[in-house]
Protein backbone atom coordinates (compact mmCIF):
# COMPACT_ATOMS: atom_id res chain seq x y z
CA UNK A 1 0.00 0.00 0.00
CA UNK A 2 1.06 3.57 -0.65
CA UNK A 3 0.43 7.01 1.00
CA UNK A 4 1.88 8.74 -1.86
CA UNK A 5 2.36 6.80 -4.57
CA UNK A 6 3.74 9.82 -6.87
CA UNK A 7 6.51 10.86 -4.64
CA UNK A 8 7.41 7.17 -2.66
CA UNK A 9 7.90 5.61 -6.76
CA UNK A 10 9.51 8.95 -8.11
CA UNK A 11 12.66 7.44 -10.20
CA UNK A 12 15.17 8.33 -12.44
CA UNK A 13 15.39 11.63 -14.22
CA UNK A 14 12.26 12.96 -12.64
CA UNK A 15 13.89 11.96 -9.07
CA UNK A 16 16.66 13.79 -9.99
CA UNK A 17 15.03 16.69 -11.11
CA UNK A 18 13.58 17.50 -8.27
CA UNK A 19 16.45 16.76 -5.99
CA UNK A 20 18.25 18.97 -7.75
CA UNK A 21 15.87 22.24 -7.29
CA UNK A 22 15.03 20.88 -3.56
CA UNK A 23 19.30 20.85 -3.11
CA UNK A 24 19.26 24.77 -4.34
CA UNK A 25 16.57 25.44 -2.44
CA UNK A 26 18.12 24.13 0.55
CA UNK A 27 21.24 25.41 -0.04
CA UNK A 28 20.32 29.00 -0.38
CA UNK A 29 18.09 28.70 2.59
CA UNK A 30 21.32 27.33 4.47
CA UNK A 31 22.60 30.75 4.22
CA UNK A 32 19.95 32.40 6.74
CA UNK A 33 22.05 31.00 9.56
CA UNK A 34 25.14 32.50 10.04
CA UNK A 35 26.99 29.42 11.10
CA UNK A 36 26.85 28.23 7.19
CA UNK A 37 27.59 31.55 5.97
CA UNK A 38 30.57 30.87 7.64
CA UNK A 39 31.38 27.57 6.32
CA UNK A 40 30.29 28.18 3.06
CA UNK A 41 33.33 31.22 2.94
CA UNK A 42 35.81 29.23 4.43
CA UNK A 43 35.63 26.24 1.94
CA UNK A 44 35.03 29.00 -0.83
CA UNK A 45 31.71 27.87 -2.14
CA UNK A 46 28.13 29.77 -2.62
CA UNK A 47 25.35 28.06 -3.62
CA UNK A 48 25.43 28.97 -7.23
CA UNK A 49 28.02 26.64 -7.46
CA UNK A 50 25.24 23.37 -7.54
CA UNK A 51 24.79 23.09 -10.92
CA UNK A 52 24.10 19.21 -10.71
CA UNK A 53 23.79 16.25 -7.48
CA UNK A 54 27.05 15.38 -7.63
CA UNK A 55 27.87 19.11 -6.64
CA UNK A 56 27.01 18.71 -3.60
CA UNK A 57 30.65 17.12 -3.08
CA UNK A 58 32.21 20.76 -3.05
CA UNK A 59 29.89 21.44 -0.04
CA UNK A 60 31.48 21.27 3.83
CA UNK A 61 29.98 18.94 5.83
CA UNK A 62 27.89 19.41 8.91
CA UNK A 63 28.82 18.39 12.49
CA UNK A 64 26.91 17.39 15.30
CA UNK A 65 28.78 19.43 17.33
CA UNK A 66 28.01 22.53 15.23
CA UNK A 67 24.34 22.49 15.82
CA UNK A 68 25.03 22.16 19.18
CA UNK A 69 27.32 24.88 19.61
CA UNK A 70 24.59 26.84 18.16
CA UNK A 71 22.34 26.86 21.15
CA UNK A 72 19.82 27.59 21.91
CA UNK A 73 18.66 29.46 18.36
CA UNK A 74 21.85 29.61 16.23
CA UNK A 75 21.22 26.91 13.85
CA UNK A 76 17.64 28.01 12.96
CA UNK A 77 17.20 29.54 9.39
CA UNK A 78 13.34 31.01 9.65
CA UNK A 79 12.10 33.71 12.28
CA UNK A 80 11.32 32.17 15.29
CA UNK A 81 7.72 33.12 14.90
CA UNK A 82 7.55 30.72 11.99
CA UNK A 83 8.52 28.41 14.30
CA UNK A 84 5.61 26.06 16.01
CA UNK A 85 7.53 23.74 17.96
CA UNK A 86 11.51 22.47 19.22
CA UNK A 87 12.14 19.47 20.44
CA UNK A 88 15.99 18.84 22.15
CA UNK A 89 18.50 15.87 21.56
CA UNK A 90 19.07 13.11 24.30
CA UNK A 91 21.98 12.50 26.19
CA UNK A 92 24.36 15.27 25.67
CA UNK A 93 26.43 16.81 28.36
CA UNK A 94 25.90 20.27 29.16
CA UNK A 95 23.10 21.96 26.81
CA UNK A 96 21.26 20.08 24.22
CA UNK A 97 20.89 20.09 20.58
CA UNK A 98 18.02 22.07 20.20
CA UNK A 99 15.74 21.37 16.52
CA UNK A 100 13.13 23.23 15.44
CA UNK A 101 10.23 23.09 13.48
CA UNK A 102 7.90 25.17 10.92
CA UNK A 103 4.35 23.91 10.57
CA UNK A 104 5.32 23.12 7.01
CA UNK A 105 8.57 21.13 9.04
CA UNK A 106 5.82 19.38 11.04
CA UNK A 107 3.23 18.58 8.12
CA UNK A 108 6.38 16.59 5.81
CA UNK A 109 7.18 14.73 9.40
CA UNK A 110 3.70 13.47 9.54
CA UNK A 111 4.10 12.59 6.27
CA UNK A 112 6.63 10.52 6.26
CA UNK A 113 5.50 8.58 9.49
CA UNK A 114 1.98 8.33 7.02
CA UNK A 115 3.64 6.56 3.95
CA UNK A 116 5.96 4.49 6.73
CA UNK A 117 2.61 3.30 8.41
CA UNK A 118 0.63 2.88 5.53
CA UNK A 119 3.60 0.86 4.10
CA UNK A 120 3.73 -1.93 6.46
CA UNK A 121 -0.18 -2.26 6.20
CA UNK A 122 -1.55 0.09 8.80
CA UNK A 123 -4.75 1.77 7.96
CA UNK A 124 -7.26 3.93 9.75
CA UNK A 125 -8.44 0.39 10.89
CA UNK A 126 -5.28 0.25 12.91
CA UNK A 127 -5.46 0.63 16.69
CA UNK A 128 -2.19 1.69 17.38
CA UNK A 129 -0.32 1.93 20.26
CA UNK A 130 2.39 4.63 20.91
CA UNK A 131 4.97 3.58 23.72
CA UNK A 132 7.77 5.71 23.50
CA UNK A 133 8.68 8.80 25.53
CA UNK A 134 6.60 11.67 24.66
CA UNK A 135 7.74 15.18 25.49
CA UNK A 136 11.01 16.59 24.13
CA UNK A 137 12.74 13.17 22.58
CA UNK A 138 11.14 13.18 19.16
CA UNK A 139 9.86 9.81 18.67
CA UNK A 140 6.88 10.24 21.01
CA UNK A 141 4.86 13.21 18.82
CA UNK A 142 6.19 12.31 15.78
CA UNK A 143 4.77 8.99 15.24
CA UNK A 144 1.42 10.50 17.15
CA UNK A 145 1.01 12.78 14.31
CA UNK A 146 1.61 10.43 11.45
CA UNK A 147 -0.84 7.67 13.22
CA UNK A 148 -3.62 9.95 13.21
CA UNK A 149 -2.78 11.08 9.95
CA UNK A 150 -3.81 7.64 8.09
CA UNK A 151 -6.71 7.85 11.00
CA UNK A 152 -5.46 4.76 12.86
CA UNK A 153 -6.92 5.51 16.31
CA UNK A 154 -3.61 6.13 18.35
CA UNK A 155 -2.76 5.44 22.33
CA UNK A 156 -0.51 7.70 23.92
CA UNK A 157 0.74 5.53 26.23
CA UNK A 158 4.39 6.52 26.24
CA UNK A 159 7.06 4.81 28.73
CA UNK A 160 6.47 2.97 31.49
CA UNK A 161 3.43 0.97 33.56
CA UNK A 162 4.24 -2.38 31.39
CA UNK A 163 1.38 -4.32 33.19
CA UNK A 164 -0.74 -1.40 32.39
CA UNK A 165 0.48 -1.03 28.79
CA UNK A 166 -0.27 -4.91 28.56
CA UNK A 167 -3.59 -4.19 29.60
CA UNK A 168 -4.37 -1.82 27.35
CA UNK A 169 -3.42 -3.74 23.95
CA UNK A 170 -5.61 -6.57 25.19
CA UNK A 171 -8.44 -4.09 26.57
CA UNK A 172 -8.12 -1.95 23.37
CA UNK A 173 -7.30 -4.63 20.81
CA UNK A 174 -4.33 -3.09 20.02
CA UNK A 175 -2.84 -4.34 16.64
CA UNK A 176 0.22 -2.31 15.77
CA UNK A 177 2.78 -0.84 18.49
CA UNK A 178 5.96 1.56 18.28
CA UNK A 179 9.09 0.92 20.91
CA UNK A 180 12.33 0.20 21.61
CA UNK A 181 13.48 -2.92 20.37
CA UNK A 182 14.69 -3.72 24.14
CA UNK A 183 11.23 -2.53 25.85
CA UNK A 184 9.18 -4.70 23.36
CA UNK A 185 11.47 -8.16 24.75
CA UNK A 186 10.64 -6.02 28.16
CA UNK A 187 7.03 -6.22 27.60
CA UNK A 188 7.23 -9.94 25.90
CA UNK A 189 8.29 -11.28 29.25
CA UNK A 190 5.90 -9.25 31.54
CA UNK A 191 3.23 -10.28 29.39
CA UNK A 192 4.30 -13.90 29.52
CA UNK A 193 4.43 -13.60 33.46
CA UNK A 194 0.88 -11.97 33.71
CA UNK A 195 -0.39 -14.87 31.31
CA UNK A 196 -1.34 -11.81 28.13
CA UNK A 197 -2.57 -13.28 25.12
CA UNK A 198 -1.59 -9.87 23.25
CA UNK A 199 -3.58 -11.79 20.26
CA UNK A 200 -4.55 -8.67 18.69
CA UNK A 201 -0.94 -7.14 18.35
CA UNK A 202 0.71 -8.00 14.39
CA UNK A 203 2.38 -5.07 13.97
CA UNK A 204 5.48 -4.03 15.80
CA UNK A 205 7.65 -0.56 14.71
CA UNK A 206 10.72 -0.64 16.80
CA UNK A 207 13.56 2.33 16.51
CA UNK A 208 15.45 4.47 18.60
CA UNK A 209 18.55 1.34 19.12
CA UNK A 210 20.14 -0.89 17.02
CA UNK A 211 18.86 -4.32 16.95
CA UNK A 212 19.57 -7.54 15.52
CA UNK A 213 18.00 -10.34 13.44
CA UNK A 214 17.82 -12.65 16.36
CA UNK A 215 16.20 -10.21 18.45
CA UNK A 216 13.81 -9.81 15.20
CA UNK A 217 13.34 -13.50 15.19
CA UNK A 218 12.58 -13.35 18.48
CA UNK A 219 10.32 -10.08 19.10
CA UNK A 220 8.42 -11.76 15.90
CA UNK A 221 7.54 -15.58 17.78
CA UNK A 222 7.07 -13.91 21.25
CA UNK A 223 5.21 -11.06 20.64
CA UNK A 224 3.25 -12.54 18.01
CA UNK A 225 4.29 -9.68 15.61
CA UNK A 226 5.78 -8.54 11.77
CA UNK A 227 8.55 -6.51 13.06
CA UNK A 228 9.75 -3.64 11.20
CA UNK A 229 13.01 -1.43 11.44
CA UNK A 230 12.68 2.45 11.88
CA UNK A 231 15.81 4.37 11.36
CA UNK A 232 15.79 8.61 12.04
CA UNK A 233 17.17 11.18 14.13
CA UNK A 234 16.17 14.39 15.69
CA UNK A 235 18.31 16.15 13.00
CA UNK A 236 16.13 14.56 10.48
CA UNK A 237 12.56 15.34 12.03
CA UNK A 238 12.98 12.41 14.22
CA UNK A 239 12.16 9.14 13.72
CA UNK A 240 10.97 7.48 10.36
CA UNK A 241 13.55 9.21 7.57
CA UNK A 242 13.77 5.66 6.70
CA UNK A 243 11.57 2.42 7.57
CA UNK A 244 11.79 -0.94 6.35
CA UNK A 245 9.32 -1.85 4.01
CA UNK A 246 7.68 -5.68 3.84
CA UNK A 247 10.87 -7.03 1.74
CA UNK A 248 12.58 -6.53 5.13
CA UNK A 249 15.76 -5.83 3.21
CA UNK A 250 17.08 -2.51 4.29
CA UNK A 251 15.29 0.77 4.89
CA UNK A 252 13.57 3.45 2.49
CA UNK A 253 14.97 6.63 2.67
CA UNK A 254 12.49 8.88 1.30
CA UNK A 255 14.33 10.17 -1.73
CA UNK A 256 12.85 13.62 -2.08
CA UNK A 257 13.23 14.71 1.62
CA UNK A 258 16.51 13.44 1.95
CA UNK A 259 19.31 13.13 -0.16
CA UNK A 260 22.27 10.90 0.76
CA UNK A 261 25.47 10.10 0.08
CA UNK A 262 28.08 7.38 1.60
CA UNK A 263 31.35 8.39 2.37
CA UNK A 264 34.46 7.09 3.64
CA UNK A 265 34.68 8.43 7.23
CA UNK A 266 38.36 9.10 7.55
CA UNK A 267 38.89 10.87 4.19
CA UNK A 268 35.67 12.15 3.20
CA UNK A 269 35.44 10.58 0.10
CA UNK A 270 32.51 9.98 -1.22
CA UNK A 271 31.72 5.59 -1.68
CA UNK A 272 30.80 4.01 -4.74
CA UNK A 273 27.04 2.47 -4.49
CA UNK A 274 27.02 -0.88 -2.48
CA UNK A 275 30.11 -0.22 -0.18
CA UNK A 276 29.73 0.49 3.32
CA UNK A 277 30.22 3.48 4.79
CA UNK A 278 28.90 6.84 6.90
CA UNK A 279 26.23 8.41 5.90
CA UNK A 280 25.88 11.58 4.75
CA UNK A 281 22.31 13.10 4.93
CA UNK A 282 21.23 16.70 2.86
CA UNK A 283 17.25 17.02 3.53
CA UNK A 284 16.38 18.45 0.64
CA UNK A 285 12.89 20.41 2.17
CA UNK A 286 13.96 21.32 6.20
CA UNK A 287 12.89 24.57 6.77
CA UNK A 288 13.26 25.42 10.48
CA UNK A 289 16.69 23.84 10.94
CA UNK A 290 18.24 22.96 7.28
CA UNK A 291 21.48 20.87 7.02
CA UNK A 292 23.90 20.46 4.80
CA UNK A 293 25.90 17.11 4.22
CA UNK A 294 24.95 16.14 7.91
CA UNK A 295 27.45 13.45 9.25
CA UNK A 296 24.82 11.05 10.93
CA UNK A 297 28.10 8.87 12.54
CA UNK A 298 25.89 5.88 11.71
CA UNK A 299 27.14 2.94 9.07
CA UNK A 300 25.57 1.78 6.45
CA UNK A 301 25.44 1.09 2.58
CA UNK A 302 23.33 1.87 -1.00
CA UNK A 303 21.85 -1.55 -2.23
CA UNK A 304 22.34 -0.66 -5.86
CA UNK A 305 19.25 -2.79 -6.61
CA UNK A 306 15.65 -1.50 -6.90
CA UNK A 307 13.51 -2.74 -4.16
CA UNK A 308 10.52 -4.89 -5.53
CA UNK A 309 7.91 -2.62 -3.69
CA UNK A 310 8.42 -0.13 -6.39
CA UNK A 311 10.06 2.90 -3.94
CA UNK A 312 13.78 2.64 -5.87
CA UNK A 313 17.05 1.92 -4.09
CA UNK A 314 17.53 1.67 -0.22
CA UNK A 315 19.72 1.67 2.69
CA UNK A 316 21.10 -1.23 4.05
CA UNK A 317 19.72 -1.84 7.98
CA UNK A 318 22.88 0.47 10.25
CA UNK A 319 25.46 -1.67 10.99
CA UNK A 320 27.89 0.54 13.32
CA UNK A 321 28.84 3.69 14.19
CA UNK A 322 31.82 5.94 12.45
CA UNK A 323 32.78 7.13 16.31
CA UNK A 324 32.32 5.79 19.70
CA UNK A 325 28.97 6.44 20.31
CA UNK A 326 26.63 4.22 22.18
CA UNK A 327 22.99 4.09 22.13
CA UNK A 328 22.14 3.33 25.85
CA UNK A 329 18.13 2.34 26.53
CA UNK A 330 17.91 4.67 23.42
CA UNK A 331 20.41 7.32 24.46
CA UNK A 332 22.88 8.50 22.87
CA UNK A 333 26.30 8.99 24.98
CA UNK A 334 29.91 9.50 24.24
CA UNK A 335 32.00 7.63 26.51
CA UNK A 336 33.78 11.33 26.80
CA UNK A 337 30.58 12.31 27.98
CA UNK A 338 30.87 9.34 30.86
CA UNK A 339 34.33 10.15 31.57
CA UNK A 340 33.53 14.05 32.13
CA UNK A 341 30.94 13.60 34.33
CA UNK A 342 32.51 11.06 36.82
CA UNK A 343 35.77 13.20 36.64
CA UNK A 344 33.94 16.23 37.90
CA UNK A 345 33.25 14.22 40.80
CA UNK A 346 35.75 15.25 43.77
CA UNK A 347 35.72 11.73 45.44
CA UNK A 348 36.16 9.72 42.04
CA UNK A 349 39.93 9.50 41.65
CA UNK A 350 40.50 8.97 37.98
CA UNK A 351 40.66 5.48 37.97
CA UNK A 352 36.69 3.97 37.15
CA UNK A 353 35.62 1.57 34.33
CA UNK A 354 32.04 1.80 32.80
CA UNK A 355 30.52 -1.56 31.17
CA UNK A 356 27.09 -1.81 29.00
CA UNK A 357 25.66 -4.96 29.04
CA UNK A 358 22.56 -6.08 28.09
CA UNK A 359 20.28 -8.08 30.67
CA UNK A 360 17.40 -9.68 30.45
CA UNK A 361 17.18 -7.62 26.91
CA UNK A 362 17.58 -4.47 28.93
CA UNK A 363 20.99 -2.25 28.52
CA UNK A 364 22.44 -1.68 31.96
CA UNK A 365 25.35 0.37 32.74
CA UNK A 366 27.81 -0.61 35.86
CA UNK A 367 30.17 2.04 37.32
CA UNK A 368 33.45 0.63 39.04
CA UNK A 369 34.83 3.21 40.54
CA UNK A 370 38.02 3.69 42.97
CA UNK A 371 37.26 6.40 45.17
CA UNK A 372 39.97 9.31 46.05
CA UNK A 373 41.97 7.69 49.24
CA UNK A 374 41.80 11.24 50.81
CA UNK A 375 38.02 11.25 50.62
CA UNK A 376 37.67 8.03 52.56
CA UNK A 377 36.64 9.03 56.61
CA UNK A 378 35.60 5.56 57.37
CA UNK A 379 32.12 5.54 57.71
CA UNK A 380 30.25 3.01 55.65
CA UNK A 381 27.55 5.90 55.56
CA UNK A 382 29.91 8.33 53.80
CA UNK A 383 30.83 5.33 51.29
CA UNK A 384 27.10 4.67 49.97
CA UNK A 385 26.59 8.18 49.71
CA UNK A 386 29.30 8.53 47.69
CA UNK A 387 27.48 5.44 45.61
CA UNK A 388 24.31 7.83 45.12
CA UNK A 389 26.04 10.85 44.32
CA UNK A 390 27.54 9.08 41.41
CA UNK A 391 24.65 7.45 39.94
CA UNK A 392 23.11 10.88 40.59
CA UNK A 393 25.16 12.76 38.74
CA UNK A 394 25.07 10.46 35.83
CA UNK A 395 21.26 10.36 35.91
CA UNK A 396 21.12 13.94 36.03
CA UNK A 397 23.65 14.77 33.41
CA UNK A 398 23.00 11.93 30.98
CA UNK A 399 19.58 10.39 32.06
CA UNK A 400 20.94 7.13 32.22
CA UNK A 401 20.28 4.60 35.47
CA UNK A 402 23.14 2.82 36.59
CA UNK A 403 24.53 0.72 39.20
CA UNK A 404 28.07 2.06 40.77
CA UNK A 405 30.27 -0.35 42.45
CA UNK A 406 33.40 1.24 44.72
CA UNK A 407 36.06 -0.86 44.50
CA UNK A 408 39.69 -1.54 45.76
CA UNK A 409 42.67 1.59 45.17
CA UNK A 410 44.68 -0.70 42.20
CA UNK A 411 42.10 -3.59 41.64
CA UNK A 412 40.88 -1.37 37.87
CA UNK A 413 42.95 -1.79 34.87
CA UNK A 414 45.79 1.02 34.02
CA UNK A 415 46.07 1.86 30.81
CA UNK A 416 49.20 2.76 28.77
CA UNK A 417 48.35 5.22 26.20
CA UNK A 418 44.68 5.59 25.75
CA UNK A 419 42.44 5.03 28.02
CA UNK A 420 39.49 2.72 27.58
CA UNK A 421 37.39 3.73 30.27
CA UNK A 422 34.12 2.56 28.74
CA UNK A 423 33.58 -1.16 27.28
CA UNK A 424 30.56 -2.31 25.62
CA UNK A 425 30.36 -5.91 26.55
CA UNK A 426 26.32 -6.10 24.96
CA UNK A 427 28.53 -8.29 21.58
CA UNK A 428 26.80 -8.34 18.71
CA UNK A 429 23.85 -6.12 18.35
CA UNK A 430 24.24 -3.85 14.99
CA UNK B 1 40.83 18.20 77.70
CA UNK B 2 40.32 15.21 80.21
CA UNK B 3 38.32 13.85 78.04
CA UNK B 4 40.71 13.15 75.74
CA UNK B 5 42.07 9.93 77.60
CA UNK B 6 39.31 8.31 76.48
CA UNK B 7 39.22 8.74 73.07
CA UNK B 8 40.50 5.35 70.70
CA UNK B 9 41.93 5.57 67.51
CA UNK B 10 39.68 2.90 65.57
CA UNK B 11 41.51 1.76 62.47
CA UNK B 12 38.53 1.87 59.29
CA UNK B 13 39.86 -0.25 56.08
CA UNK B 14 37.91 -0.36 52.98
CA UNK B 15 37.15 -3.45 51.72
CA UNK B 16 35.34 -5.05 48.37
CA UNK B 17 32.96 -8.20 49.76
CA UNK B 18 35.14 -10.80 48.42
CA UNK B 19 37.28 -13.48 49.38
CA UNK B 20 40.78 -12.68 51.01
CA UNK B 21 40.58 -9.50 51.65
CA UNK B 22 40.06 -9.78 55.30
CA UNK B 23 42.95 -12.69 55.02
CA UNK B 24 45.07 -9.54 53.20
CA UNK B 25 44.60 -7.14 56.37
CA UNK B 26 45.24 -9.55 59.08
CA UNK B 27 48.38 -11.04 57.05
CA UNK B 28 49.81 -7.65 56.59
CA UNK B 29 49.33 -6.45 60.53
CA UNK B 30 51.00 -9.56 61.83
CA UNK B 31 53.79 -9.26 59.65
CA UNK B 32 54.08 -5.91 61.16
CA UNK B 33 53.63 -6.93 64.75
CA UNK B 34 50.48 -5.26 65.12
CA UNK B 35 47.79 -6.96 67.54
CA UNK B 36 43.92 -6.51 67.12
CA UNK B 37 42.08 -5.61 70.08
CA UNK B 38 38.66 -6.21 68.64
CA UNK B 39 36.91 -5.97 65.22
CA UNK B 40 34.11 -6.39 63.42
CA UNK B 41 32.83 -5.90 59.52
CA UNK B 42 30.29 -3.80 58.91
CA UNK B 43 28.68 -4.71 54.92
CA UNK B 44 27.07 -2.57 52.16
CA UNK B 45 26.29 -2.62 48.63
CA UNK B 46 28.96 -4.99 47.39
CA UNK B 47 32.07 -3.32 49.76
CA UNK B 48 32.35 -3.29 53.44
CA UNK B 49 34.77 -1.46 56.02
CA UNK B 50 36.44 -3.37 58.34
CA UNK B 51 36.67 -1.60 61.79
CA UNK B 52 39.52 -3.06 64.06
CA UNK B 53 41.16 -1.58 67.69
CA UNK B 54 44.75 -2.30 67.33
CA UNK B 55 47.68 -1.75 69.53
CA UNK B 56 49.58 0.38 67.28
CA UNK B 57 47.79 2.51 64.91
CA UNK B 58 49.88 4.57 63.54
CA UNK B 59 51.77 1.56 62.70
CA UNK B 60 48.74 -0.40 61.02
CA UNK B 61 47.82 2.74 59.30
CA UNK B 62 50.80 3.05 57.65
CA UNK B 63 51.49 -0.88 57.05
CA UNK B 64 47.91 -0.97 55.66
CA UNK B 65 48.19 2.11 53.39
CA UNK B 66 51.57 0.90 51.97
CA UNK B 67 49.96 -2.17 50.42
CA UNK B 68 47.31 -0.02 48.72
CA UNK B 69 44.51 0.13 51.09
CA UNK B 70 42.18 2.97 52.21
CA UNK B 71 42.37 2.99 55.45
CA UNK B 72 41.56 6.19 58.13
CA UNK B 73 41.51 7.17 61.79
CA UNK B 74 38.15 7.16 63.57
CA UNK B 75 37.67 8.33 67.51
CA UNK B 76 35.55 5.82 69.44
CA UNK B 77 35.31 5.25 73.11
CA UNK B 78 35.21 1.79 74.92
CA UNK B 79 32.84 1.19 77.99
CA UNK B 80 33.30 -1.51 80.71
CA UNK B 81 30.45 -3.57 81.44
CA UNK B 82 30.15 -6.34 83.51
CA UNK B 83 30.76 -9.72 82.24
CA UNK B 84 27.24 -11.22 83.12
CA UNK B 85 23.91 -11.54 82.43
CA UNK B 86 22.45 -8.06 82.40
CA UNK B 87 25.91 -6.40 81.94
CA UNK B 88 25.13 -5.16 78.37
CA UNK B 89 21.64 -3.50 79.46
CA UNK B 90 23.48 -1.68 82.56
CA UNK B 91 25.48 0.07 79.85
CA UNK B 92 22.16 0.65 77.36
CA UNK B 93 20.13 2.10 80.06
CA UNK B 94 22.72 4.66 81.21
CA UNK B 95 23.63 5.90 76.97
CA UNK B 96 19.58 6.07 76.57
CA UNK B 97 19.30 7.92 79.54
CA UNK B 98 22.24 10.07 78.85
CA UNK B 99 20.28 10.56 75.33
CA UNK B 100 23.77 8.84 73.62
CA UNK B 101 22.84 7.85 69.90
CA UNK B 102 25.10 5.26 69.06
CA UNK B 103 26.06 5.38 65.27
CA UNK B 104 27.72 1.64 65.54
CA UNK B 105 29.32 -0.68 67.88
CA UNK B 106 31.29 -3.87 68.78
CA UNK B 107 32.21 -5.75 71.59
CA UNK B 108 34.08 -8.29 73.43
CA UNK B 109 34.67 -10.14 76.68
CA UNK B 110 38.13 -10.65 77.85
CA UNK B 111 40.08 -11.82 81.16
CA UNK B 112 39.42 -7.98 82.54
CA UNK B 113 35.98 -7.81 82.20
CA UNK B 114 33.43 -6.77 78.63
CA UNK B 115 33.92 -4.15 76.58
CA UNK B 116 31.35 -1.93 74.43
CA UNK B 117 32.98 -0.22 71.93
CA UNK B 118 30.95 2.59 70.80
CA UNK B 119 30.91 5.15 67.72
CA UNK B 120 28.87 8.25 68.73
CA UNK B 121 28.28 11.56 66.97
CA UNK B 122 29.49 14.16 69.06
CA UNK B 123 32.42 12.00 70.70
CA UNK B 124 33.34 14.40 73.74
CA UNK B 125 30.00 15.24 74.47
CA UNK B 126 29.12 11.78 74.70
CA UNK B 127 31.92 11.25 76.78
CA UNK B 128 30.70 13.82 79.42
CA UNK B 129 27.08 12.38 79.50
CA UNK B 130 28.42 8.93 80.01
CA UNK B 131 30.82 9.55 82.84
CA UNK B 132 27.99 12.13 84.57
CA UNK B 133 25.65 8.66 83.94
CA UNK B 134 27.45 6.82 86.04
CA UNK B 135 29.62 4.89 83.54
CA UNK B 136 32.97 3.40 82.98
CA UNK B 137 34.95 4.59 80.55
CA UNK B 138 38.30 2.60 79.27
CA UNK B 139 41.64 4.57 79.15
CA UNK B 140 43.04 4.71 75.81
CA UNK B 141 46.64 3.61 77.41
CA UNK B 142 44.78 0.62 78.14
CA UNK B 143 44.75 -0.35 74.32
CA UNK B 144 47.37 1.87 72.79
Amino acid sequence: MFWNREMETISGEDLEALQLSRLKWTVHHSQNVEFYRRKFRDAGVTPDDIKTLDDVEKLPFTYKKELRDAYPFGNIAVPMKQVVRIHTTSGTTGKPTVVSYTRQDLDNWSELIARNLTMIGLTDEDVFQNAVNYGLFTGGLGFHYGGEKIGATVIPSATGNTKRQIEMIDDFGVTAIHCTPSYGMHLVEVAEEMGASLDSLRIGIFGAEPWSENMRKELETRLGVEAFDSYGMSEMYGPGAAFECPEHDGLHLWHDFYFAEIIDPETGERLPDGEKGELVITPLVKEAMPLVRYRTGDITRIIPDDCPCGRGRRLARISGRADDMLVIRGINVFPSQIEHTLLSIPEVGDQFMVYVDRINHLDEMTIEVEMNRESFSGELADLAGLQRKVAGAIKESLNLRTTVKLVALGSLPRFEGKARHVVDRRGEIW
Amino acid sequence: MAEKKYLIKQISIFSENKPGRLAAIAKALQEAGVNILAFSIAEANGFGVVRALVNKPDLAHTTLTDIGFMVSFTDVIAVAMRDEPGGLFEIARILGEAGINIEYSYAYSGKDGAVLILRVDQVEEGVEKILAAGGTLLDVSLFQ
